[in-house]
């Protein structure tokens, strides 16, 4: 029976790719190991080889083709002794599996660092409605479509061209340009002075980054991924967060700590875990998770901009979606203040970072069952905005927090404290907390889907809290 | 970047040559000044702890006072300084004032910190002292940061950075090494090998002890210098200063040396013999090394006293001030979180 080629999954975070050329005519022979075509990802054009040995019988998918899903069947290889009439015995769409099984590693390159091969999207989709815009943006202002990759991009190469101190050093950032393809373009347009690749060694070049803001540059440092910046906390906190307590006002440090947190898809526990409520607890660090593209851009200028070292959370699962962002010559978000995303008046959801996927899917879900939810985006989570949330509580008398990170001393945790302390006699229930659950990220694609909150939590946490 | 001049031995090693370099009268003088300064501050400091004046965690430097001020007569205003936490005579070396030093040490207002940081946390900004750091081995890398601004703005100061026997079995030293060596970054490494980390003898801890040789494996030279002679001390930082401004990247500087007093006020040194201290203090001590110099070249015993009236006078007032002071305003338990 002939063989089909499916279409591959070249990143743990490709959902689909761009069909760019076909290297193999119909008819012609295949041996293992061939080069058949090449695909874009959002990344990166890459190659893609033959597992199996035949005749390419039928391009299914013709070069030049956007947006085709991972696992689309793409051609037909027809075993020898088959020939074109065999074509109509090929399955009409490929076997359920784990995705994973037939992705070829793509950024991986034998190192164990960079990121595994893995398709599966386990969060859920951009969700369809944003009800509301961005107080930072003046109406009126032409608004463009990027990439959350792009947009941080931007955001750092605005600020290298604006401020000859900037610069970026970490892991890949320059001529790989970027494990996660964050830093792209940056060595060609700044130099190898100012995007510095550094050697595997998160604690020393932490280290070095603090050094130097003590001496007055101001670095961008970026960690392949929040999970090995462990190997650096001491400086981080110990360095960077204290020192300008500890002599007196002296002796700052202007330092952005960069990088994908929280869980990415099948990475298991050591590459899987949210940072936030680490780093939120520490004077002198401020702490910012974005959502939107455009706070991206916005807080990642900010952050660069702040005299004060700044914990910069991204999320890997978000670098693909596209957003709306402000074409502004200077975009700039206000640390600390955070977003109401949708209004409503029955209950307040409070999320930041990859939360706000399950919040604004569980408001639109709430909608249609007549529950108006109420959407804060926290964006910063140190100092964290307390005002807006106790304003809308006061409105709603309902909260639901929600977060990927776990459960006990959590941001959620620090969020339902504050709404007990300031608006305890608006509460017409307990604060209900949805968040990840208490267990090390599983690798299995079921187990990890139970371990992250889901949009049916949320919904039910926002409807037990309404007595509904 | 050009290839490294030879002016410094690229080989580690033990200094063979005889004896160093003679200094000055001149430099004599300001070495027995700069040493007693820094002997007598620490003296009275270990008296004021007794007192209850000063908290905490206190490490002296009794002992080691040739290393800072060998050193820092071989550096030029820009340079940076950076160390650990036996910390207080870097910063007389770097010509902070005592009344400063002292102050932060009784937690006073007009201490460094205003009072916030302590005996391990003090800086100078206007001196170029980065700290006074509390974690061992931390300033290594930040030491390093230093240097790589120096590279990165194209300027010729170099950065200093002290770490001890015991920092130097911490993993981030040899993250650092790697990169300044990689980047070629204007640092001097000077390891102050005082025999005990805490109370473990570098027999105990280090598998090997020639710390001279820590950079072998990252190309960066090294050699082992007598810590308790100013003069090879200054000698070899001449040399290391060379090397680095002359764009030749890092450098390791071993000083051997010892510290008379405890790992810190509460250390009782029941890890070494009494006679063992008496021993390095009768034949190597730094500050009579450089007395018995001076008058044997003629200088008058009235002289001598009349330097050690003239720091006496300093760390008294530094003592007066630092427990007089009033200690900070409560409200300052709320600045300088944030800029």
């Amino acid at each position: 029976m002939p063989i089909q080629v499916l279409m591959p999954a070249l990143s743990p975070t490709m959902e689909k790719g761009n069909l760019a050329k076909w290297l193999k005519k119909e008819g012609e022979t295949i041996k293992s190991g061939d080069v058949i075509a090449e695909i874009e990802t959002d990344k990166a054009t890459m190659e893609v080889e033959a597992t199996d040995e035949g005749t390419l019988g039928k391009i299914l998918i013709p070069e030049g083709t956007a947006d085709v899903a991972v696992n689309t069947p793409i051609a037909t290889i027809l075993a020898d002794g088959e020939s074109a009439a065999d074509l109509a015995k090929a399955p009409a769409a490929p076997a359920p599996q784990p995705k994973a099984a037939e992705a070829p590693a793509a950024e991986a390159k034998g190192d164990a660092k960079a990121e595994a091969p893995q398709p599966a999207a386990k969060a859920p989709a951009a969700p369809v409605s944003e009800a509301l815009p961005d107080t930072e943006i003046p109406a009126g202002t032409e608004m463009v479509t990027q990439t959350i990759r792009e947009a941080l991009r931007d955001a750092m190469a605005e600020e290298m061209r604006r401020d000859g101190d900037v610069f970026i050093m970490g892991e890949e950032v320059a001529e790989y340009q970027g494990a996660y393809k964050v830093t792209q373009g940056l060595l060609q347009e700044f130099g190898a002075r100012r995007v510095i690749d550094t050697p595997i060694t998160e604690h020393g070049f932490a280290g070095v980054g603090v050094g130097a803001a003590m001496a007055g540059l101001k670095p961008i440092v970026e960690f392949m991924t929040w999970n090995f910046a462990m190997q650096a906390i001491d400086q981080i906190i110990n360095s960077a967060a204290k020192t300008l307590y500890m002599s007196g006002g002296q002796m700052g440090c202007s330092i952005v700590f960069r990088g994908p947190n929280g869980a990415a898809a099948r990475v298991a526990a050591q590459h899987s875990q949210d940072y936030a409520a680490w780093y939120s607890q520490i004077p002198g660090l401020k702490v910012i998770a974005p959502y939107s593209a455009a706070d991206y851009k916005g807080l990642l200028k900010a952050a660069i901009r702040d005299p004060n070292p700044v914990v910069f959370l991204e999320n890997e699962m978000l670098y693909g979606h596209t957003g709306e962002v402000p074409k502004l010559p200077d975009f700039v978000v206000p640390i600390g203040k955070a977003r109401i995303a949708r209004a409503g008046k029955d209950v307040t959801i409070v999320s930041w970072a990859m939360g706000m996927s399950y919040a604004l899917k569980a408001a639109d879900e709430l909608a249609k069952e007549g529950i108006e939810a109420e959407v804060i985006d926290l964006r910063t989570i140190r100092p964290m905005d307390t005002e807006t949330i106790i304003n809308s509580v006061k409105k709603t008398g309902r909260a639901v927090t929600v977060e990927e990170g776990w459960q006990q001393s959590g941001v959620g945790s620090e969020v339902a404290s504050r709404i007990m302390e300031h608006a305890f006699d608006y509460l017409d229930a307990p604060v209900a907390r949805v968040s990840g659950k208490d267990v090390p990220m599983p690798y299995a694609a079921n187990l990890e889907k139970l371990a992250l909150p889901s949009v049916a939590e949320v919904v039910a946490a926002a409807k037990a809290v309404s007595y509904r | 970047m050009a290839a490294p001049k030879k002016t410094v031995a690229k080989e580690s090693g033990h200094e063979t040559a005889g004896s160093p370099p003679e200094f000055s009268r001149e430099q004599e003088l300001k070495a027995l000044r700069d040493m007693l300064l820094i002997r007598r501050f620490e003296e009275k400091a270990g008296q004021l702890y007794g007192m209850g004046a000063i908290g905490g965690f206190c490490h002296l430097y009794i002992g080691q006072e040739a290393v800072v001020v060998g050193m820092q007569m071989a550096l030029k205003q820009g340079d940076e300084v950076i160390t650990g936490y036996r910390d207080h005579g870097h910063m007389l070396a770097c010509d902070m004032e005592a009344k400063g030093v002292m102050a932060e040490l009784t937690g006073r207002r007009g201490g460094y910190s205003h009072g916030k940081g302590g005996s391990m946390h003090m800086f100078s900004k206007e001196k170029h002292f980065y700290g006074g750091h509390g974690i061992v081995g931390a300033q290594v890398s930040l030491g390093t940061g230093l240097a790589f601004a120096n590279r990165y703005r194209g300027n010729d100061n170099v950065s200093v950075t002290y770490f001890g026997d015991g920092a130097a079995n911490q993993g981030q030293v040899y993250e650092s090494f790697n990169m300044a060596e990689l980047w070629k970054l204007p640092v001097i490494y000077v390891i102050e090998n005082n025999r005990y980390a805490m109370g473990t003898a570098v027999s105990r801890a280090s598998a090997q002890q020639d710390f001279s040789k820590r950079g072998v494996s990252f190309n960066i030279p090294g050699k082992q210098v007598d810590g308790m002679d100013v003069r090879a001390v200054k000698a070899a930082a001449d040399e290391a200063v060379a090397w680095c401004r002359g764009g030749n990247g890092p450098i390791i500087l071993e000083m051997q040396t010892y510290r008379y007093r405890g790992h810190s006020m509460s250390d009782p040194a029941k890890y070494r013999t009494r006679e063992e201290v008496e021993k390095v203090r009768h034949d190597q001590d730094p500050i009579e090394q450089v007395r018995n110099r001076l008058l044997a070249a003629g200088v008058s015993e009235q002289d001598l006293k009349a330097i050690d009236a003239g720091v006496r006078e300093i760390v008294n007032e530094a003592a007066d001030f630092a427990q007089h002071d009033p200690e900070p305003d409560p409200s300052e338990l709320y600045t300088d979180i944030y800029r």
